[in-house]
């Protein structure tokens, strides 16, 4: 439990830094650091899937990071109502936490999970669907239906991102491109 | 920076990255056909892969990386690991309903076991390492290209 907590300062110090930070190359790292910390608690509360998958993705956002932040100069501005934004932040941030209190009373305490539903994962997914995996044999066979929305949100994002950052769709007029660098 | 790039990194970099990335690309595989066995799946052995052509791309240059695998077969890549998960999905009519998994289980612990899983593992791979990849590359160039016109 204290290395949990040890975790979750930490990754609070390094998002807290990313933000106050000046240079933007310091801040993506900061930010790597704070994925980091969350693939190694999902480590402690034994959800291996989950660890592989945050630590790749993670390497792969923050490259993605360097690689389209670095040398650009973002206007970083500091004018304006900052009282009225600040006021409005810490308003929500209130109704928030008062929220989440309310609710956080009804889950179930940490470490005593309901086994109504999961129950039957645990004892039957080997014997119905023949992977040892039993999350695999969840995402992919019992709500499969749900990783075929994540494809598609994942294809749709992909498409977004092509049609709005692609050269072509641009070029002044006169002007001749070449397929290649479409 | 741009220039740098075009031609890849140094020496160094260049000599580490030929032997690694032969690795990094044979364990993204190896997660993703042992989904169903151990911890793992498809869409991290999708990221893998599209991470050591990621490395491959840092490191020489964008060239290099255009000649191992070029655009189009990128878009093929994600289109078709979108249309197979669908087809899996759809050819479950033929035994009963959609997503059924009407291959046999086979034994417990074993590579090819577990019917459709991987299956869907290997098609949301190609899925997700592709259209991971796509991205990378259209922030990268789109980088260079407002460098190159300032």
């Amino acid at each position: 439990m204290v290395d949990l907590y040890l975790l979750l300062i930490f990754m609070i110090i390094g998002a807290v830094i990313a933000v106050e930070v000046e240079d933007l190359l310091s801040a993506v790292v900061c930010v790597g650091t704070v994925g980091l910390a969350l693939s190694m608690i999902f480590l402690i509360l034994k959800a291996p899937d989950l660890a592989i998958t945050q630590i790749v993705v993670e390497i792969l956002c923050l490259i993605i990071l360097i690689r389209a932040t670095l040398k650009k100069d973002l206007p970083f501005s500091t004018s304006g109502r900052w009282l009225l934004n600040t006021g409005i932040t810490v308003g929500f941030i209130g109704i928030f936490l008062y929220v989440a209190s309310q609710a956080l009373k009804e889950l179930p305490a940490f470490g005593h999970p309901l086994m109504k539903v999961s129950e039957t994962y645990l004892t039957d997914a080997v014997k119905q669907t023949g992977a040892t995996n039993i999350v695999a044999s969840i995402i992919l066979d019992y709500r499969a239906y749900d990783t075929l929305g994540e494809a598609t949100v994942l294809f749709t994002a992909v498409i977004g991102i092509l049609a709005v950052v692609r050269r072509i769709g641009r070029k002044k007029q006169g002007e001749i491109i070449k397929e290649e660098d479409e | 920076m741009s220039k740098e790039h075009e031609s890849g990194m140094s020496v160094i970099v260049k000599t580490i990255t030929r032997l690694t990335v032969g690795l990094i690309f044979l364990f993204g595989i190896y997660i993703l056909v042992h989904g169903h066995v151990s911890p793992g799946g498809g869409f991290a052995g999708g990221v893998i892969i599209a991470l050591s052509f990621v490395h491959l791309m840092l490191a020489y240059g964008k060239e290099v990386s255009f000649k191992k695998l070029p655009r189009a077969v990128v878009h093929f890549f994600e289109s078709f690991g979108a249309l197979m998960f669908l087809g899996i999905a759809l050819l479950g009519f033929t035994s009963g309903y959609f997503f059924i998994n009407f291959i046999s289980k086979g034994q417990p612990f074993k590579l090819f076991s577990a019917g459709i899983i991987p299956l869907c593992n290997i098609a949301i791979s190609l899925k997700v390492g592709a259209g991971l990849f796509a991205i990378f590359l259209a922030l990268v160039l789109l980088k260079f290209e407002a460098e190159k016109r300032k």
